[in-house]
């Protein structure tokens, strides 16, 4: 008699399906993935994994890790990256050396794609975890990754 | 000791010293209209908010929390944007059914409001046939759907009302049914009387095994009344937009929504008189002061909808075979079998 089987096994499943939302119903209060984003500003903390923006890290000494390669250039689908390059007299060796005038970055273009940032032999550039990105006019989207005067670590090239 | 009893009393005096007893009675059955209608109405709108609530907290959200404390005010403000929104319709409408339908169901609904023994004195009427008065005002309501879905000239519309009927159709038999099965129990249709019966203990003890039965099925073919989830294939908004209210807008859309809920809240209602006891505390702790009975019914009422809004957060929609093979497959079948037994347990008096 499969009948009653059925009903039974019906009646099962179905308290099994209850009791699931009724155990995430007694842990909403802790449990709840909703930001209440302008409120909580000061404390939001956007996870690890999340694609904001391009930036370069500086250390103290106002050093970056990029050599100026371009390999980022040459990964970027869509040319969002623009390295304007010069060359420099190395003080150790006297040989001539490749370094960056300005590493030029264009939000507005960019689709966070991630490919620059696999590229990069020296992890020169990292995800940023900000996401308020909006301005009022497009030229600020425009932004130079590398600080004035910095230059780059010593000992990276090697 | 305050009794409602006292209060409506002494209102009644008043009114009639005031004018002739014919005009009299008018105004006081217009002022009881009045009072259910604000109620309900506002009752109505927080029970959308519950219902927002709690969905929220089943899917990990937190609901609105903006308009007032907690978002008490949210569907009071939502309530005063769909009054103020345009009332469109489509062209070849039939206007004057498509203008009717929506005060078809939400009186229907109102009118199921006034049997209910909120307290021992706080009934506005309290007819000789009670239960079957509700479940026949209950079916009324269909016909505002039917109405609105066919009058609309749309035919997500038409689909989501011949839905409607047929589903609505064939669970008003187990609702009907699973409730005459407590009638063996209680021997009357009036609700004070069934409330009276239960002074010794709640329907669903009474009757024990046969009465669960019931209260189960109660509750399946109640869900399935009211058209929520799993069983609102009516407005099933995957395959048919809203369903025959696609073309309402407004204060017409709101009120096949407000009766929505208040439909809702008669199923718990129904259930909460027939099976809990109405508004008798447990074990009778709070005889002495009858007032609180309102707050004992509206508690299993409410603890009855929140069930409901379990249901409808946990169960997928069902198909239009399904729905009719758990009907006519299952649920009657047991329904009829279930009647015999009661009736045996209370031949043989093995009643608790």
């Amino acid at each position: 008699m499969s009948y009653f089987s059925d009903i039974y096994s019906g009646i099962k499943t179905l308290l099994t399906g209850m009791s699931v939302t009724g155990k995430y119903f007694l842990h909403a209060r802790k449990g709840a993935i909703t930001q209440q984003y302008p409120d909580n500003r000061a404390t939001l903390k956007m996870f690890d994994r999340f694609r904001g923006e391009v930036v370069m890290p500086h250390d103290e000494n106002n050093e970056h890790q990029c050599t100026g390669c371009q390999k980022c250039e040459l990964a970027c689908p869509n040319g969002s990256i623009e390295i304007i390059w010069d060359r420099g007299i190395d003080e150790t060796t006297g040989k001539k050396k490749k370094k960056i005038d300005q590493h030029i970055y264009h939000l507005g273009m960019c689709t966070m794609c991630g490919l620059c940032i696999e590229a990069c032999p020296t992890d020169a550039i990292v995800w940023a975890q900000n996401f308020e990105n909006s301005v009022y006019d497009r030229t600020k989207l425009t932004k130079v990754l590398n600080q004035p005067g910095s230059k780059v670590k010593a000992g990276i090239e090697d | 000791m305050i009794r409602f009893f006292s209060i409506t009393k002494n209102i009644h005096e008043w009114l009639f010293n005031l004018m002739p007893e014919s005009v009299a009675s008018v105004v006081e059955m217009i002022l009881i209209a009045v009072v259910y209608l604000l109620i309900f109405a506002v009752a109505g709108l927080y029970l959308v908010l519950l219902e927002r609530r709690v969905a929220a907290w089943f899917q990990l959200r937190i609901g609105p929390n903006r308009v007032g404390y907690q978002g008490l005010l949210q569907t009071m403000a939502d309530a005063l944007k769909l009054v103020s929104k345009e009332l469109t319709g489509t062209e070849k409408a039939d206007k004057f059914l498509y203008n009717l339908a929506p005060y078809f169901v939400i009186i229907s609904s109102l009118m199921a409001l006034s049997v209910f023994p909120f307290t021992q004195d706080f009934q506005a009427f309290d007819i000789n046939i009670g239960l079957l008065f509700l479940i026949a005002i209950s079916s009324i309501g269909v016909i505002g759907i039917l109405l609105g879905g066919w009058s609309s000239n749309n035919k997500f519309a038409l689909i989501g009302a011949m839905r409607s009927g047929v589903q609505t159709i064939s669970y008003e038999l187990s609702v009907g049914l699973s409730l005459l099965t407590m009638v063996l129990l209680t021997g009357s249709l009036q609700l004070s009387e069934i409330v009276e019966v239960q002074k010794g203990g709640w329907l669903i003890v009474q009757g024990h095994i046969p009465a669960v039965i019931a209260f189960m099925i109660y509750m399946i073919a109640g869900t399935a009344e009211t058209n929520r989830a799993p069983f609102d294939l009516v407005e099933a908004e995957s395959e048919l937009g809203a369903g025959f209210h696609t073309e309402y807008s407004g204060m017409k859309f709101a009120y096949f929504f407000l009766a929505e809920f208040i439909n809702m809240f008669i199923i718990a209602a129904i259930a909460t008189t027939v099976f809990f006891g109405a508004w008798l505390s447990p074990f009778g702790i709070t005889e002495s002061i009858p007032i609180l009975g309102v707050v004992w019914f509206l508690g299993k009422t409410l603890i009855l909808v929140f069930l409901m809004m379990w249901f409808r957060w946990t169960f997928p929609r069902l198909r239009i075979d399904q729905l009719l093979t758990l009907e006519w497959k299952y649920l009657l079948p047991i329904n009829l079998i279930n009647i015999v037994v009661m009736a045996f347990v209370v031949w043989l008096k093995i009643t608790i």
